[in-house]
């Protein structure tokens, strides 16, 4: 039994059955990012002032990944169109950059995810804030106030890397004023007026430091979705993303390896399977193209 | 109300608001519409059965029939639910959502869902709710009412027990604090999700006096069908006499425009 | 089977090698010998993993039915308690109530006093009623449910009727089974695909029916799961669990809404890819001379409901992972900040908000019911043209209508959230799209009666079935319009009006239509026909019941009855006064009902044995599937079959039979409509004329 326009296009529609089925796939996934879309807006849109944090990611890591993508869809066409040409070593090539170019914008995903993971947030009280405000100033450190209808509700954020803990303390090394906060002050006023900046290494090769006392503290935690509506979107989108990357490298793997045998017997078989997969890997670095920009830039 | 036979015979739970006249009206004549469309499909369908059996009609027809009647049928069905959603739905959605009433009758009332009861705040003859903070939430205050803000001297607190005068109009502000709730008075043809983190004013104007049942109308947990209010609408005077009693209870330090000796610590009033 | 064309190759047969799908397992054994195929294939291959797509839809219809009837089964739980509030559910009490209804039947008869109700037995700690034992003693204490098993059947009947029950035998069943024969091709367009989505609905359902084990029970939250309840429910379980204190070994991210959520990720994604599936096969499979305007009608809704699933089921999807977060990574998408909860505030971070579960939920929501319906509305046409012995009047707009629908029912999911607190614009916009879509279902239904119309019905099994779901499902359709309106859905918002409304359209609606499906293809499928008799035994009191069960509800509805009350809304004595009598009416219907269920299943499984053996085509019917044979072999035809004409061609006039079937070849050119009605001077020959 053979089922028809497995490989052939049928005349009217002009496509193969697998052609059809990886559009009609990939609308469902327009529709299941889209709504992740949607939510980031409900949410983004939602928040209150000073809650949404901007400008945290670093932009230069994302941009990275971004051509990396854009570099493996180059690659993986060039793959597609060796084997139209039937040069099945030029295609392992490409396929092979193609999914080097995968595993290497994991890599760097998971140093973004580890650096999340490393990193604290604290929600200082706002009765609070005035103790640490001059501290906060003088190392010219981020920080952020977060209004609220209820007095009790107010609080100021800062954040940072965890340094040591007592009972009833918490010393941190607070982060810097995001670079195009700085730039609009003028960098070389900040520089000249401060001593030891926040987020810089002094001579000795440390951080300036703060402490917190506990009972100042409204909820503090790891800049992971449990600490804010921002990293619970960025960590649901980037880890589907991911998930899609994995799955795409895994089948170019296997069209690699095992599955490359087909070349033998029917190369426009697989010529169309990498066509296929190719249609998905493009659009996987069609959703890194929106996400970065939402993001990383703003 | 003259034009309520259908519903009423169907069982409806009779109206006591103002705006429910209108929405009961409304259901009226949805289900004549709907009576008569069934009623008149039914009648052709059974016919049909009946004629175009076998045994009467041993050969069908290729064709069948060739009139243009349902087609046109079909667009009048659709332009009399379009006039019923423009000359009725629509307006009477817009003064329920965008014409609150106003003015110093206007009798104002914050409820708050929670597991599983309402806690309503009256605000008092200032027409300001005092402010309520989380860190204030106790088993004795489940609104957290800050009663060292002047505004909430003179504000009344109860659970599940709410009062009216009859034909003063009302606002509701429905919140929740842990689920979504659903402030719900079938007869006063009311009903508001309470959803936690808005505020969502709803009115109405009851206009018989009586005792009605407040319904949450949103699943929200174990006990949601135990938790039920009561809304009692009763002549202004009575309405008076309980407000003022049930304020001082429930811990205001102004009532009826005169300083009173704050209740025990209990604060609220049981019911 | 090399030597059988692709069916609708008829162009360009291409020389090309062995496709992967030929597996040698596969690429053998001729078609008119099919028993031997079987054989080569073993067990295994043949029933469990099978690629076949008539073995997938027969796997999806035993765990379809299974589920269909569980389903019920927790409903009929649920309504125990609904009648009798606060009863032990034992022996005892159990036959009072029995005793009961008999001495009443005979009081009626005159041939007793008048029955006395017999008080409640209160349960009895140190002899637990069986039940207390089946369900677990924090389910059902002495035999007593709690609320939050209550919630639990609720929510579970919710959700496995809709995603477990109706859409596998609906959608996966009757699709796998028969859409791949009405367009005359060999399998589906990706037959391993297809065993895929097999396995994971499989491993669903194992998960949804596993999550009714765990400790704390399963999802309670109502098949909605609207949160935060649903986030805040089951986070930390204190549970005695076969005798054993389980609450810090049990793994929390294991509790009933998370299995639930996991379940049901699983199963979106089996219908995505299922859906992915159908709509390839029905685009690019259609046998040669099957043009769309030529595709049955039920193939229609089967490739609507596929993009229903394509494109409306990812939302939920995504939505479920944020709740999983929510619950799990401690997330608060979906949650505000400053929640009190069991008097603690919670530690969320706030800046979620619950109205986006709602929007993603029937985003999902209303398409999906547009699902469960239109695979019935086109079992009802096939069976409806078949039996009048008339092509479906007005075919074409009947197809149009379907297209308008699918795309409407994408915008019309606000009308379920009208008390969230919408302002007049979007609620108007909502509201009126929902009325338009009234329009079109209107169109199909209205259609199909007056295809009766001229006709010479026989009432078949089917077709009693078909007879009963047209006026039951036009009750529930109308029953929409008042809700369509959000004034005066105010009222009827979550009361018992729409609890009738909706299963009015699903239970005596789809469900009917699943019984007269089943009736229809079963000699398809088996070579054997199911019993008229028992048919009909089966037919008159699920008809009867079940207006006795869902007719009251709107009159309780109107009443104000809430839906989702533990205790039937008997707390709510003023309101309800004068209604609540109806619930153990309502019940007792639903028992009988159940009983009423015997004569089909025993018809449905006896017949494969004992059926009267049949022809190929026992209905006489017109469509492709009945060229094949009985049950169809693997790879379905003998010879690629191609269609002549279109679906319906029944009673043509000049043709010997009342039949024109869609492979004969035209013998005369008298006789030839390759496309379209015949020509005008043949219409109504020897016929009076009709209106
Ligand atoms: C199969 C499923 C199905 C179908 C087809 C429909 C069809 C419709 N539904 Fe229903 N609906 C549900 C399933 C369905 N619904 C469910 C499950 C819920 C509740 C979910 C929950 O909250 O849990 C719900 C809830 C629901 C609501 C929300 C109510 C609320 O919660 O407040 C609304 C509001 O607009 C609505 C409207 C409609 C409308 C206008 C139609 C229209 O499409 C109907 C159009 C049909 C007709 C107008 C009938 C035409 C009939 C004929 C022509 C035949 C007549 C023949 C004879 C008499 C012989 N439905
Ligand atoms: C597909 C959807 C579907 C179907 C078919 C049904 C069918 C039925 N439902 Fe259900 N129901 C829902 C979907 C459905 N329901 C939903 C979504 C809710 C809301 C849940 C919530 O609140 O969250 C609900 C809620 C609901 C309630 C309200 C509960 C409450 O609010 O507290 C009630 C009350 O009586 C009820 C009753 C029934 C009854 C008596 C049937 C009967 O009609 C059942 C009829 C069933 C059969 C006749 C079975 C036939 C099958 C066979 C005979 C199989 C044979 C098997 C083999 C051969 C193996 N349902
Ligand atoms: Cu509160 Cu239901
Ligand atoms: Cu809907």
């Amino acid at each position: 039994m053979e089922i028809p326009y497995t490989f052939t296009a049928r005349p009217d529609t002009g496509l193969y059955n697998g052609k059809l089925g990886i559009w009609l796939f990939l609308a469902s996934e327009v529709m299941l990012f889209g709504a992740i879309f949607t939510a980031y807006l409900f949410v983004r849109l939602g928040a209150d002032d000073g809650t949404w944090p901007d400008h945290i990611q670093n932009v230069w890591l994302g941009l990275t990944n971004t051509i990396i993508l854009i570099v493996s869809s180059i690659t993986m066409v060039w793959a597609w169109v060796a084997l139209k040409e039937r040069k099945f070593n030029t295609y392992r090539l490409a396929l092979g950059i193609t999914i080097l170019c995968g595993l290497v914008f994991l890599t760097i995903k998971g140093f973004e995810y580890y650096s999340k993971y490393q990193h604290f947030g604290f929600m200082i009280k706002a009765e609070a804030f005035s103790k640490y405000e001059p501290e906060l100033k003088k190392m010219d450190a981020y920080y952020s106030e977060v209004p609220s209808q209820d007095p009790s509700e107010h609080v100021y954020e800062v954040r940072g890397h965890f340094r040591a803990e007592t009972a009833d303390t918490i010393t941190f090394a607070p982060d810097g004023m995001p670079s195009y906060l700085i730039n609009l002050a003028g960098k070389e006023n900040a520089e000249a007026a401060m001593g030891e900046k926040a987020g810089e290494e002094n001579a000795s090769g440390e951080e300036p430091t703060l402490t917190l006392s506990i009972s100042d503290i409204h909820r503090y935690g790891r800049l992971l979705p449990k600490y804010g509506t921002y990293y619970a979107i960025y960590f649901l989108v980037t880890g589907l993303h991911a998930m899609h990357i994995v799955g795409g490298v895994v089948v170019m793997l296997y069209f690699l390896t095992i599955g490359s045998a087909l070349y033998r017997r029917n190369p426009e078989q697989l010529s169309n399977r990498i066509e296929v997969t190719g249609i998905f890997w493009h659009f996987v670095d069609l959703v890194w193209i929106t996400v970065f920009p939402i993001l990383y830039l703003t | 109300m003259p034009f309520a036979i259908l519903i009423e015979s169907l069982g409806i739970t009779p109206n006591a608001s103002l705006h429910g006249y209108a929405i009961d009206s409304m259901l009226e004549m949805l289900h004549w519409f709907m009576l008569i469309l069934f009623v008149g499909w039914s009648s052709f369908y059974f016919y049909t059965l009946w004629r175009f059996q076998r045994k009467k009609s041993p050969r069908a027809n290729y064709v069948g029939t060739t009139s243009h009647l349902p087609t046109k049928l079909e667009g009048g069905v659709l332009v009399l639910e379009i006039v019923l959603l423009m000359a009725f739905a629509a307006p009477i959605w817009a003064s329920r959502v965008d014409q609150f009433p106003t003015g110093p009758d206007v009798i104002h009332v914050a409820a708050v869902g929670q597991q599983f009861q309402w806690d309503l705040q009256y605000t008092g003859a200032d027409g300001k709710f005092g402010q309520r903070r989380i860190d204030l939430v106790t088993g004795s205050n489940p609104l957290g009412l800050d009663r060292s803000d002047p505004a909430a001297a003179d504000d009344l607190t109860t659970v599940n027990e709410m009062h009216l005068p009859v034909n003063k109009p009302c606002i509701i502000n429905v919140m929740s604090r842990d689920v979504i709730h659903d402030f719900c008075i079938p007869n006063m043809r009311i009903a508001q999700d309470a959803m936690p983190g808005s505020v969502i004013p709803m009115w109405f104007v009851p206009v018989k006096t009586g005792t009605y049942e407040i319904v949450c109308a949103q699943l929200c947990g174990s006990n949601h069908s135990l938790m039920r209010g009561v809304l009692v609408v009763e002549s202004e005077a009575d309405y008076k006499k309980w407000f003022d009693e049930t304020a001082k209870l429930s811990g205001a330090t102004v009532v009826d425009g005169k300083p009173v000796a704050p209740a025990d610590s209990a604060g609220i009033v049981a019911k | 089977m090399d030597d059988l064309p692709p069916s609708s190759e008829a162009a360009a047969a291409p020389s090309h090698g062995q496709s992967a799908h030929a597996a040698p397992s596969h690429g053998h054994g001729t078609h008119d010998d099919h028993a031997h195929e079987h054989h080569e294939l073993g067990f295994w291959r043949t029933y469990i993993f099978s690629t076949d797509h008539k073995m997938i839809g027969i796997q999806y219809l035993w765990a379809g039915l299974f589920f269909l009837f569980f389903g019920f089964s927790l409903m009929l739980l649920m309504r125990w308690q609904i009648a009798f509030p606060g009863q032990a559910l034992s022996w005892a009490n159990a036959s009072n109530h029995i005793g009961y209804q008999i001495y009443q039947i005979l009081y009626h008869l005159g041939l007793s006093g008048p029955p006395v109700e017999l008080p409640a037995v209160p349960p009895d700690p140190n002899n637990p009623p069986l039940t207390q034992y089946v369900f677990g003693k924090d389910q059902m204490p002495g035999g007593v449910m709690t609320p939050d098993f209550y919630n639990t059947l609720g929510a579970m009947h919710g959700t496995i009727m809709v995603f477990f029950g109706i859409v596998p035998v609906a959608f996966a069943a009757f699709g796998n089974f028969v859409m791949p024969l009405q367009i005359g091709t060999v399998d589906m367009a990706f037959p391993r695909l297809n065993m895929a989505s097999v396995i994971l609905f499989f491993l669903s359902a194992v998960l949804m029916t596993g999550s009714l084990f765990v400790p704390g029970g399963a999802a309670k939250s109502g098949w909605t799961s609207y949160t935060p309840l649903a986030t805040i429910s089951d986070q930390s379980v204190n549970t005695v669990f076969w005798g054993h204190n389980f609450h810090v070994l049990w793994p929390f991210w294991l509790t009933g809404q998370s299995v639930w959520i996991i379940a049901m990720a699983f199963n979106i994604t089996s219908s995505l890819l299922s859906s992915v599936n159908f709509i390839t096969t029905i685009v690019q499979l259609r046998a040669k001379g099957l043009s769309w305007m030529r595709l049955p009608f039920f193939v229609w809704t089967q490739f609507i409901t596929a993009f229903l699933l394509l494109l409306a089921f990812p939302p939920l999807e995504a939505a479920a992972f944020m709740q999983l977060m929510d619950r799990l990574a401690g997330s608060s998408l979906f949650s505000p900040a400053g929640l009190i909860v069991n008097g603690a505030p919670l530690p969320n971070s706030g800046g979620g908000t619950p109205l986006l579960w709602q929007h993603l939920f029937w985003f999902l929501g209303h398409p999906e019911v547009y699902v469960l319906v239109l695979p019935g509305l086109g079992i009802i046409a096939e069976v409806v043209a078949n039996n009048a012995r008339k092509p479906l009047w007005g075919y074409n707009q009947m197809v149009v209508s379907l297209l308008i629908l699918g795309f409407l029912s994408m915008i019309v999911w606000a009308h379920h959230m009208y008390l969230t607190g919408m302002g007049t614009a979007v609620s108007s916009f909502f509201q009126l799209t929902t009325i338009i879509i009234s329009v079109p279902t209107m169109v199909i239904l209205s259609s199909l009666i007056i295809s009766l119309w001229g006709g010479a019905i026989r009432f078949t099994s089917p077709m009693l079935w078909a007879t009963a779901f047209l006026p039951l499902f036009g009750i529930g359709g109308l029953t929409g319009i008042p809700l369509a309106f959000n004034a005066p859905d105010t009222f009827l918002h979550d009361s018992y009006y729409i609890i009738a409304h909706f299963h009015y359209v699903i239970a005596p609606g789809t469900i009917f239509a699943l019984f007269a499906g089943v009736h229809y293809w079963y000699p398809k499928a088996t070579g054997r026909m199911m019993s008229e008799f028992w048919n009909k035994v089966h037919f008159w009191p699920t008809m009867i019941l079940m207006n006795c069960i869902f007719f009251p509800m709107f009159l309780q509805g109107m009443a104000g009855m809430h839906r989702r009350m533990y205790d039937g809304g008997a707390t709510y004595g003023i309101l309800n006064r004068d209604v609540l009598h109806w619930n153990s009416f309502i019940s007792e219907s639903a028992w009988l009902m159940g009983l009423a269920q015997i004569p089909f299943i025993l018809n449905f499984c006896l017949s494969y044995k004992y059926g009267r053996k049949v022809s190929d085509n026992p209905w006489e019917a017109t469509t492709l599937e009945w060229s094949a044979p009985s049950p169809p072999p693997h790879g379905n035809f003998p010879h690629p079959v191609v269609a002549y004409r279109g679906p319906y061609e029944y009673s043509v006039p000049g043709h010997p039979t009342d039949f024109t079937m869609q492979s004969e070849p035209p013998s005369s050119a008298k006789a030839i409509h390759i496309s379209g009605p015949p020509p005008e001077d043949e219409r109504s020959i020897g016929f009076p004329p009709l209106t």
